[in-house]
């Protein structure tokens, strides 16, 4: 049963990885990599590792989830130079 | 691709980084040297106490190099007016939610921090969670309203204790006689066996860790929403 979860959640990341390297609005990348993370974090506790699942949860899908958008949002397109 | 199919099973006992005497001996002589059950824990902040030290200044160096790129001082923020936008009534439901969230999140890091070296957790993702937690106050209020809990100077103070309180155990060590961060020593002054100093000892790293790490994480936030000038975030 287990081998079923697995697949399904590689399968996403793969989806996610290819869609937050190829999409275009940098917002709609960040969020896609926290989703990344996120599934990379059930990865994790599906194979009894809690601690770098818990590390992944905190740190990857949380924190610079919003430190990336918070650098999209105060970034513009063209440089005011 | 070809290669995969060589790899030993998940969770092969007779695979070769299982059957090699260095785990094993790491599986079967942790509790009874360290008296810490997750050894994960025991490995970070005991056998690998100085690797994890540097770890921790790795971040509070990272923490230092953002601000002294972002960080602007004075008064420049005219060139900006269209952030009065953005300026809005405080919203009932995010701040009453935010209001009954906080402080259980915080109450969480604490667990986590405290409780790191008998169940999953430890210094780094509990500091994750309580910097997040003034991270998330910050985004569902104002950047001023979590920075009257956390002022720019104390955030530095801050950081600076947690690596002070890490080295301050290893510089313990050397002083009573042993190597640097060979915590058994500290039963000395602890009043327990020397096993028991070792968990107690890890707890007090684990808490210094948290205390960097969660200065660091809410200092990088408000740095790089506000463009470095600590006045109105995002």
């Amino acid at each position: 049963m287990i081998w079923i979860f697995d697949s399904i959640i590689l399968i996403f990341l793969v989806v996610t990885a290819i869609i937050s390297l190829q999409v275009k609005d940098l917002l709609s990348a960040a969020m896609i990599f926290g989703v990344y993370s996120f599934l990379m974090c059930l990865l994790w506790a599906g194979m009894a590792a809690v601690d770098v699942a818990f590390t992944e949860a905190a740190v990857g899908a949380g924190v610079s989830a919003v430190f990336l958008i918070a650098t999209v949002l105060r970034t513009s397109r063209r440089s005011s130079d | 691709m070809s290669a995969v199919s060589d790899f030993p099973d998940w969770g092969d006992p007779h695979s070769p980084a299982n059957s090699y005497r260095l785990s094993q001996g790491y599986i079967t002589e942790t509790f009874p040297e360290t008296s810490v059950p997750n050894m994960v824990t025991a490995v970070l902040a005991d056998y690998r106490g100085y690797d994890t030290m540097f770890e921790t200044v790795v971040i509070f160096t990272a923490g230092i190099a953002i601000i002294a790129i972002l960080r602007r001082y004075g008064p420049k923020d005219k060139v900006v007016p269209e952030q009065k936008l953005y300026k809005k009534e405080p919203d009932l439901i995010v701040e009453t939610t935010c209001r009954l969230m906080i402080p259980i999140i915080q109450l969480f890091a604490l667990y986590v921090v405290a409780h790191g070296h008998h169940s999953p957790g430890g210094g780094f993702q509990g500091g994750v969670i309580f910097g997040a937690s003034f991270i998330l106050l910050a985004l569902a209020r104002d950047l001023q309203a979590a920075q009257k809990w956390v002022p720019e100077n104390r955030i530095l103070n801050l950081a600076g204790i947690g690596i002070f309180i890490y080295s301050g155990f290893g510089f313990l060590c050397l002083l009573l006689g042993s190597n640097f961060l060979d915590y058994s020593i500290l039963h000395k002054v602890m009043g327990v066996t020397p096993i028991e100093a070792r968990s107690h000892s890890m707890l007090g790293v684990e808490i210094g860790v948290a205390f960097t790490v969660a200065a660091i994480m809410f200092s990088i936030y408000s740095n790089l929403a506000s463009k470095g000038e600590m006045k109105e975030g995002l």
